[in-house]
């Protein structure tokens, strides 16, 4: 509707791909480099499902050599948005930016519209996560059916295989909800000794019920760090999923939701622990920078968004002190990336670090470690072919380092590894590296007891 | 391609090989060269030789063009299909067929990776040398098609030095082969050089016999800066004068290195007018003794500061500034054109002088880096393909430096290949009979001007 509105005012062309500035779409010098590092072109070997061959046919779009098709639209969705391409390309192309507006153009040429799939983006955009408290309904409902053991009774009983069997599959991957959100978990004000940082605290909408144990580890290793932490009790999600799925206007409402959370002035740093999340709350200046209240605003919150290890390892961090009589305990650790924490956010040095400070971790390289594993957003059940071929390549290089525990900091890229063990009935435990930390400074406090 | 030969080509290679969409079509339509595209009728990517033989059958019974690549990185616009027709992509052909630890040689398919050919060469403890800066996509076909250059040049060579035979399909469809094992073989005219930096305008090439190195034991690394240019050429000079062969001698000209150092914060000072990347490879005590040669002749030169690497860790951080170079540079403006005219050693200071006057006549901005120990520079125009005014001036500064660099005995391409970037060029280059002699080989060869036409020359 926007965007009509705004082309019969004559400001913007109806086109997205053609009301984008060109020069990003210029800035591609089409030089290959990105290829090899393509999951969808690596797989395929066609030029179309590669970064430079998305971006010729944006382009041509752009230049009005080609329509907004289908399979446009269909190819748009086969990436996976890994933004692997943005660490290889020599040019500095923002992918991302492409990415989002050509998906958004897809939504607004309606070409991939089916009554199925507008229900399922209503039920997931519109519904659980702009609505944080109905993403807790379903969390606490999901909770209980899992507590209660109907989730085991409904399993057992067959019920399931009346399913078809894309639901029968998605339904084998359902989550472990929390019994405890973020804010039965964190207070609004939580203060160290000596506070040198004032931090604020996203909690997020999955993190928020799949993994407050995760946002409570953050919190308390801020705490350790000289942080006095700050946590809204009620947050909405950070609008990622939204922009990755062509709903930008969406996804600036929940931009402007997030940053109405804070009191920006008072804050030294605005801390997220999702590499997914991350990536995207770190571009609400670009997001925002046509809106004439909020885009100063969304300039200062970008400046001062920080994911947890990068922040740590910007302000010093204070090592765990290994307790008495520990030396002989090792944990042998590995550490796969989030695509959006290492491509996304540059990001990759500092969890690997954090790590290696925790006594008892010996951290072991993981092959691959920063190819995609197929979660992905939501690809994982957009795409799921793809999402499992890639899901399965991941668990080998983890089978092969023989490690037990995998650490990862990224709820999407969680559950894929803890999905993908459990399919391949592999003993591997999966943990955010903050976790790991946390513990240390818990046995710590245990160990001087 | 009418309707009916679609069929028969879908029929030929099996459906899943045939491409006909534009979806599909407009991201085979360039390469890695700015401002170069047309949209092929066709792209086929068949799985094995007989397929490509049957299909370079097919298309000179129907007389349609047939344009090869491989991942489309080259920089002349060697892969762009100018003519319509069908782009011949060969990434399909990817397997190394073996390797000959008795021999020293790989044979493989011209669809493999040029950096699997090393990889596969390292794990006999075995060397494959040439290195072009695109190696970890750029396909073993299109660098022997291009006779592509890289880094380590001027101890090692380029492609053309590695490859010992191959197989071709000729345009008639006939497959013949070409060279072989032996070191030694003067069994009528070497056919197979014929092929190398053809740009896919003689024949498709389906296998290559290469040729390997023992892989080197050690390396030594150091950095060179100067306050003159001038003593950053004559420490060239002086290093090979000095019977010292390096692998390599990389320079950055002053704009270049701002630029790397504005992009990858690498510690050096902006104010240094150029830098020189100095490595030399092998036994141990000969690096030790030719690292010790080296920095002695660049502080004799006038080197203003020399780092010399201690281990690999360190070698690796000081060639952080000549490896982000073009990423520094391509970030700057929207529109990248690199080129890569070449000059005979001595030659280089006058030509870097000639280019930087150049582009202060043209108001441009020229970044200039490159091989030097191989007298190869890459003069890098940072510009915006929509301003047609300045790409005027880009099209006159670049002409100016082609006369420029023929007029010093130099090449306008050193390791791009003329495809159509350069093709305008070539012939003030080749003033005797020897254009003339391009096409008669040409014409010999593929008398229906079926493959690659519109590349190198006008027929």
């Amino acid at each position: 509707m926007n965007a009509l509105v705004e082309d019969l005012s004559g400001s913007k062309p109806l086109n997205l791909l053609k009301g984008l500035d060109y020069s990003i779409l210029q800035q591609c010098m089409h030089c290959g480099m990105c290829l090899p590092t393509c999951p969808t072109y690596d797989v395929t070997k066609l030029e179309r499902h590669s970064p430079r061959g998305r971006i010729a046919l944006m382009k041509a779009v752009a230049e009005d050599k080609m329509e907004t098709t289908k399979a446009l639209g269909e190819e748009m969705y086969y990436c996976l948005g890994c933004l692997a391409c943005e660490t290889a390309c020599p040019a500095g192309v923002n992918y991302e930016h492409l990415f989002e507006t050509a998906r958004a153009e897809v939504e607004r040429a309606k070409v991939l519209n089916k009554p199925f799939r507008q229900t399922m983006r209503w039920l997931f955009l519109k519904m659980l996560f702009s609505h944080p408290r109905f993403l807790r309904m379903l969390g606490r409902f999901l909770w209980m059916s899992q507590a209660s053991g109907l989730q085991r009774l409904a399993r057992a009983s067959g019920v399931m295989s009346l399913l078809p069997r894309y639901w029968r599959d998605l339904e084998k991957q359902a989550p472990t909800v929390c019994r405890y959100f973020s804010h039965e978990l964190i207070q609004p004000l939580e203060s160290p000794a000596k506070p040198r940082f004032q931090a604020g605290m996203l909690t997020g909408c999955v993190q928020d019920i799949l993994f407050s144990d995760i946002n409570r580890d953050t919190v308390e290793v801020l705490l350790a760090n000289g942080c006095e932490v700050h946590t809204p009790s009620l947050q909405y999600c950070c609008g990622s999923l939204h922009a990755h799925n062509g709903d930008l206007e969406a996804a600036r409402e929940m931009a402007r939701r997030n940053i109405d959370s804070f009191d920006l002035d008072q804050m030294d740093v605005i801390i997220t622990n999702a590499g997914g999340c991350g990536s995207h709350l770190k571009h609400y200046d670009r997001l925002l920078e046509h809106d004439p209240v909020y885009a100063a605003r969304a300039v200062l919150w970008s400046q001062k968004l920080k994911d947890i290890h990068e922040w740590l390892d910007e302000i010093g961090l204070r090592p765990p002190v290994p307790p008495l009589g520990s030396e002989a305990e090792q944990t042998v650790v590995t550490y796969h990336h989030s695509c959006h924490l290492c491509h996304g956010q540059k990001v990759s040095r500092q969890p690997q670090d954090i790590l290696r400070s925790v006594p008892g971790i010996k951290l072991v390289e993981l092959k691959e470690a920063d190819w995609c594993c197929g979660s992905a957003g939501i690809y994982n059940i957009t795409q799921p072919e793809m999402a499992a071929q890639l899901q399965n390549r991941k668990m080998e290089n983890v089978a092969a380092t023989k490690v037990t525990l995998v650490a990862t900091a990224n709820p999407g890229c969680h559950l894929q590894l803890v999905n993908g063990a459990l399919q391949k009935g592999m003993n591997v435990e999966v943990r955010h590296p903050v976790s790991l930390l946390a513990q240390g400074y818990r046995n710590e406090v245990r160990g001087n007891k | 391609v009418k309707q009916e030969q679609l069929c028969q080509l879908r029929e030929l290679l099996g459906s899943k090989n045939v491409l006909s969409e534009l979806i599909d079509l407009i991201p085979y339509g360039f390469d890695g060269t700015a401002a170069l595209s047309r949209t092929a009728d066709v792209v086929v990517l068949p799985d094995t030789s007989e397929q490509v033989q049957a299909l370079v059958r097919w298309a000179s019974q129907e007389k349609i063009p047939l344009v090869t690549r491989g991942s489309g990185t080259g920089l002349s616009g060697g892969s762009v299909p100018v003519e319509g027709g069908i782009v011949l992509c060969l990434t399909k052909l990817n397997r190394i067929l073996n390797v000959d630890a008795e021999n020293l040689t790989l044979l493989t398919e011209p669809g493999v990776i040029t950096q699997s050919i090393l990889e596969a060469a390292e794990k006999h403890g075995l060397f494959y040398p040439p290195d072009p800066s695109s190696m970890k996509i750029s396909t073993i076909g299109g660098n022997v098609a291009n006779n592509s250059g890289g880094l380590r040049g001027l101890k090692y060579g380029v492609t053309r030095d590695y490859v010992m035979g191959m197989e071709v399909v000729l345009p008639s469809g006939e497959i013949v082969w070409l060279g072989g094992k032996c070191v030694k073989d003067v069994a009528g005219y070497s056919l197979k050089d014929l092929f190398v930096g053809s740009e896919g305008t003689l024949g498709v090439i389906t296998k290559v016999l290469l040729k390997l190195v023992p892989k080197p034991a050690s390396r030594r690394t150091l950095l060179a800066l100067y306050d003159r240019l001038e003593d950053a050429a004559a420490t060239v000079s002086a290093i090979v004068a000095a019977k010292v062969v390096p692998c390599t001698l990389e320079f950055l000209d002053s704009f270049t290195l701002r630029c790397v150092e504005d992009y990858a914060h690498v510690g050096l000072p902006t104010d240094v007018a150029a830098l020189l990347l100095m490595e030399t490879d092998g036994h141990p005590a000969v690096t030790a003794e030719e690292a010790e040669a080296m920095e002695a002749i660049a502080r004799k030169c006038g080197a203003r500061e020399v780092r010399v690497a201690r281990d690999e860790q360190e070698a690796k951080e000081i060639a952080r500034a000549r490896r982000s170079a073009f990423s520094a540079l391509a970030r700057i403006k929207p529109t990248t054109i690199l080129e890569d005219v070449t000059v005979p050693r001595n030659q280089l200071a006058p030509m870097v002088r000639a280019i930087e006057a150049i582009a202060k006549h043209y108001k441009l901005q020229i970044a200039i880096f490159g091989h030097m120990g191989d007298g190869n520079l890459h003069p890098t125009f940072l510009t915006d393909e929509r301003d047609h005014e300045e790409m005027a001036r880009v099209e006159k500064a670049m002409e100016a430096i082609f006369v420029e660099t023929i007029a010093l005995g130099g090449t306008i391409t050193g390791e791009h290949g003329v495809g159509l970037a350069k093709k305008p060029y070539l012939q003030q280059q080749f003033k005797d009979g020897s254009y003339e002699l391009l096409k008669t080989v040409k014409r010999a060869l593929d008398p229906q001007g079926l493959l690659n036409p519109g590349k190198i020359f006008d027929l």
